[in-house]
């Protein structure tokens, strides 16, 4: 086989390798830029009217600052941090099982993180607004608890046929039962399932800066490891044998990346409650447009997952207002367009 | 190059299993086998389908743990490696590689993983080992291309490349020709008699091909239920080793320093 002039050729190699760069960076900007204006759309949506908002921003008092950098602020960039973070879940949860509809929530840790934040909610009679520290730090570490006892379980329903299917069936099992769990607590106390009620549903109507620094913490804790990691994940994309005979520890990776999926799934769903679909539509959109590596995807994954929790934020405050939708509901009713425009597309092209 | 503890004759094999079985649930795949791959010579596993060539390959690769017997990597059992370290010894083709995302630079370059770990970046033997591997089996065309893209033949060249990117000692290959066409499979036979012979490797490979299979120094011959022989070709044809696997004659022809086989009629 040829053994032409190998600078010359790893020049070529280099060049086209840049091509593909440039374009990544320029997608990245797009979406900071986009992320930017949404959150500058965000000042300006609320009960009172645009008009009144840019009056506002042009001539401050003290109400305009509570309302702008107090509450639609925290709430604007908490939405990006926690849209961040499912679609981080996501990107982990397709890359490590291989499966292009994986996510937080096929895997139980989303229903587990719910139970979780039920049984705090009841313990403590506390309700979600107005937390002090301590509560959201008590709220998340229930909801991580209940994350991880959810995967545990997922995992050990799998027990001895760890492959891919099995184990997503065995969270969608998890999933369920611990839903009908929340469920039946709720029902017996009435007090609790009132305050619960808009979490359930999920809204982000309760983001304060306390929230949005702790998702920010988090954000990053979860953002830099699996980063770190995304050679084994781009290893898996060889096949979990390949992965193993290239020296990657499988059993560790899963447990690390698992652990920081748990997280990243408490965290958000202790704030902002249950928002599906951005954790597997975010991932799904960024490879629709790339096809790239894995560490990329981890980057590029949050980014549009922020993007897309704000822009449907927006809109559960637009469509009725000045009365507001739970996001969770909007989220649903476009990811749920979304996946069925992909199985259409599936159907269409088998 | 070997690093055995014990001189003599273990250090001189590379990779050898001893009385190694592997059951699927009740079907025994291997009944004690013990075999045993020198450095410089390239072994092919040659049986029927379903014989367990890729299962022997799968347990020399520590990817199976066998119910009974034990692998043996350079003197010393392969379990007993750091993971790592056996990653960078031992090498593994699968016989089918899925479409992935990543470029084939991107997965030649993963073929350095167990050298540069998960921080590391790669040094300029890395690159070195990348671009010899990616040129050596015709690659380098396409390095910037996805997997997705590539056609089957193309994206095995690719994965070739990374195995030869570890430069591992051993070397396990599955069916490495698969999806070829006729003039790059033969390529590939000449590319692993130079690794073998040039480079001091061990190389175990499975291999349909008959032609291309009797290219190795060596054969180890199976058919279902046990080994018909383990030796040179030579001895193979001599024994009709391969009639005897395969149940139906067979004629092997030598031809202009080729082997070509037919069947008897």
């Amino acid at each position: 086989m040829n053994a032409a002039n190998p600078s010359v050729r790893r020049e070529a190699v280099g060049r086209r390798d840049e091509v593909v760069s440039s374009h990544f960076a320029l997608w990245l900007t797009a979406g900071i830029v986009v992320t930017a204006l949404l959150t500058a759309a965000s000042l300006l949506v609320g009960t009172s009217s645009i008009r009144a908002s840019v009056g506002w921003l042009l001539a401050p008092d003290a109400l305009s600052n509570t309302v702008l950098w107090h509450i639609r602020l925290p709430r604007a960039v908490g939405a990006w941090l926690a849209g961040a973070l499912l679609a981080l879940g996501g990107a982990i949860a397709q890359g490590l099982f291989r499966n292009p509809l994986a996510e937080p929530y096929l895997l139980g840790s989303a229903s587990g993180a719910a139970l979780g934040v039920t049984v705090s909610m009841m313990a403590t009679d506390a309700s979600l607004a107005g937390l002090a520290w301590s509560g959201e730090l008590g709220v998340t570490g229930a909801a991580f608890v209940g994350a991880c006892a959810a995967i545990t379980l997922t995992v050990l329903l799998s027990r001895g046929v760890l492959q891919t299917a099995s184990l997503l069936l065995a969270g969608i099992v998890v999933a369920f039962l611990l839903s009908a769990v929340t469920s039946l607590l709720l029902l017996s106390s009435p007090d609790t399932w009132r305050a619960m009620q808009a979490f359930l549903l999920g809204s982000t109507a309760f983001l304060s800066w306390h929230s949005t620094i702790l998702l920010a913490v988090v954000f990053v804790v979860c953002l830099v490891p699996s980063v770190l990691l995304s050679r084994g994940l781009d290893a898996l994309t060889l096949g979990e044998d390949t992965a193993q005979s290239l020296g990657v520890s499988l059993p560790a990776l899963r447990l690390a990346l698992l652990t920081l999926l748990s997280l990243a799934t408490a965290i958000t769903v202790g704030q902002v409650g249950i928002v599906g679909f951005v954790g597997l539509v975010a991932p799904h959109l960024v490879r629709e447009s790339f096809h790239i590596s894995q560490r990329r995807l981890l980057v590029a994954a949050p980014l549009c997952g922020g993007a897309l929790l704000q822009a449907a934020d927006l809109l559960s405050r637009w469509v009725i207002r000045p009365a507001e939708l739970p996001v969770g509901i909007v989220t649903a009713c476009l990811g749920g367009t979304y996946l069925v425009y992909l199985l259409w597309r599936r159907a269409r092209h088998a | 190059m070997l690093e055995g503890r014990n001189p003599g004759a273990l250090t001189l094999m590379a990779i050898s299993s001893r009385e190694i079985s592997v059951q699927y649930g009740a079907r025994m795949v291997l009944d004690r086998l013990s075999f045993e791959a020198a450095a410089g010579a390239w072994t092919s596993i040659v049986g029927p389908n379903g014989c367990g060539k890729s299962t022997l390959l799968r347990a020399l690769a520590g990817l199976i743990d066998p119910q009974h017997g034990s692998v043996w990597l350079q003197g010393r059992p392969l379990m007993s490696w750091p993971r790592r370290d056996r990653a960078k010894r031992l090498a593994w083709l699968a016989q089918t590689a899925g479409p992935s995302d990543l470029t084939a630079s991107e997965c030649v370059a993963l073929g350095r993983f167990a050298h540069t770990g998960w921080l590391g970046s790669r040094q300029a033997e890395d690159e070195t080992a990348i671009h010899r591997a990616m040129s050596a089996t015709g690659s380098l065309a396409w390095a910037a291309r996805r997997l997705s893209t590539l056609s089957g033949g193309e994206r095995q060249r690719v994965n070739l490349a990374r195995v030869l990117a570890v430069e591992a000692s051993v070397l396990l290959l599955d069916e490495p020709t698969t999806h070829l066409d006729p003039p790059h499979q033969e390529e590939v036979g000449r590319l692993l008699r130079e690794q073998a012979h040039g480079c001091r490797v061990s190389i175990v490979s499975a291999i349909h091909d008959l032609s291309l299979a009797l290219m190795a120094d060596r054969l180890l011959v199976l058919r279902h239920g046990g080994l018909v022989g383990h030796g040179s070709v030579q001895d193979a044809l001599d024994g009709d080793w391969l009639s005897q696997a395969f149940g139906t004659p067979i004629k092997i022809i030598r031809h202009e320093g080729a082997y070509l086989w037919q069947p008897q009629r």
